[in-house]
């Protein structure tokens, strides 16, 4: 249960961070940011970077801010620093009640939002979050940067589009109306464990019937995503048992559920259905 | 192999020259090579909290920091918790309540507690139940862990 061997790089800049990860990435280098997944991983050897360019003395990747329309997060953002609301919007209410799922406090700590992002485990709860509103990645190497919108970022279990030297340097997720409306609810058999199935779902309220709905599912397929079929059944309807129920139902036959040899499809398939007419009861509580 | 560093731990206000690979934890180092053994050593992959010291101020995983990036920042760990002969209070607290048995799992409890109450003095009883979810106790049940940090909590408020 010792990691394999690597050469430690500590880079103080973020222009330094990206010229190293250019140079070690074709030799299984990797970016070592809280290290919550990374480092039990390598304590497995499932992992055995050569080189780890540990970004934790870079200066200014733990910045959050908003311009009025976007939050940015910085690439060493821990998951703890979302225990406080860090914006007065909506969004900042949805991003607490969610990190508080997220593994243990020890954990939440050291872990990072970027990280959780670039790890891409199908039971992330912040995986979930940029699926679910369409967050957008912006990915840096050497060359420049370049943005990813979440519906191309996620690619499969632990996948994503970013190249191995590129650096995930920041999250964007949209500030939501003001009047928004969100529940989230995720399964799993102990407090902290990864989830067996998560949802969130966030909408508007106009004239009593619900408008631009967002139903994400995470935990349950290869990556999160929004599932279209439960957000048509939720459109234009007004808030209620019957209408969440249809949605929920339109949710579990639309995934292709992930099978383990502790959890088969139709089991999940049916946590789905749950998760997310709790996640819709919590939204009108 | 790769080369060691020689880096500084300063452990509950004391300085431990030593030279460690990048790869060595901050658990190994704190027992190994400073030769602090109150910290117990678990699972070696974040699972368990029997490791749990505070660095920073911050309760952490030290199976999942390594020794290097702990270099120059202030570390507690469970010999330093008592001030001298006087117990601190969740420690007392553990033995009032016997909030242990076998002990293993005891030092990570300690230090994660301490570690957040110092943080949020105010936490409720419900959010103390899911912080004390981190770890992991085979003995206890865990209701008399439970009961011990809720009247330490009380008292270190208290004070």
């Amino acid at each position: 249960m010792k990691p394999a061997a690597f050469v430690r790089h500590v880079p103080r800049t973020l222009d330094e961070a990206l010229k190293i990860l250019a140079q070690v990435a074709p030799q299984d280098g990797r970016v070592l940011a809280g290290g919550q997944s990374l480092v039990p991983i390598m304590a497995f050897r499932l992992a055995k970077p050569a080189h780890l360019v540990d970004i934790n003395e870079v200066e200014g990747l733990d910045r959050i801010s908003n311009d009025g329309k976007l939050l940015s997060i910085g690439a060493r953002v821990r998951h703890a620093a979302f225990h406080k609301s860090v914006v007065e919007n909506p969004l900042g209410l949805l991003l607490t009640e969610v990190a508080r799922h997220i593994a243990h406090y020890p954990i939440r700590v050291r872990g990072t939002f970027c990280g959780s992002l670039a790890h891409a485990d199908p039971a992330s709860e912040w995986c979930l979050v940029a699926a679910t509103l369409d967050a957008t990645m912006v990915a840096k190497n050497t060359r420049g940067e370049r943005p990813i919108a979440a519906k191309d970022y996620f690619q499969g279990i632990m996948s994503t589009a970013l190249a191995e030297d590129e650096l995930l340097a920041e999250a964007r997720l949209p500030l939501l109306a003001s009047d928004a409306k969100f529940g989230f609810n995720e399964f799993n058999r102990r407090a902290g464990d990864f989830a067996m199935a998560a949802s969130l779902v966030c909408y508007r309220l106009q004239g009593g019937k619900i408008v631009e709905p967002r139903v994400g599912v995470g935990g349950a397929e290869p990556c999160p995503r929004r599932i279209a079929e439960a957000e048509a059944a939720l459109n234009g309807k007004a808030p209620g048992d019957a209408v969440f129920r249809a949605a929920a139902e339109a949710a579990a036959s639309a995934v292709e559920p992930l099978e383990d040899h502790q959890t088969t499809g139709e089991y999940r398939r049916d946590l789905v259905r749950a998760v997310v007419r709790r996640a819709l009861e919590q939204s009108i509580t | 192999m790769t080369d060691k560093t020689d880096i500084t731990l300063t452990i509950n206000g004391r300085d431990h020259a030593i030279a460690v690979e990048p790869r060595r934890t901050l658990a190994d180092a704190i027992r190994e090579d400073c030769g602090q053994t109150g910290t117990h050593i678990g699972c070696e992959h974040g699972v368990c909290g029997a490791c749990t010291v505070i660095v920073d101020g911050e309760p952490v995983r030290s199976c999942l920091m390594f020794a290097v990036q702990a270099a120059g920042k202030p570390i507690r760990t469970i010999e330093g918790l008592a001030d001298g002969e006087r117990l601190h209070p969740m420690q007392q607290a553990f033995m009032d309540h016997h909030g242990l048995q076998c002990g293993f799992c005891t030092p990570g409890f300690l230090m994660l507690a301490v570690g957040v109450l110092e943080r949020e003095p105010d936490i409720g009883d419900e959010a103390l139940l899911d912080v004390l979810s981190s770890n992991l106790c085979r003995c206890t049940g865990y209701q008399n862990i439970i009961k011990a940090v809720r009247a330490a909590a009380k008292e270190m408020r208290g004070k």
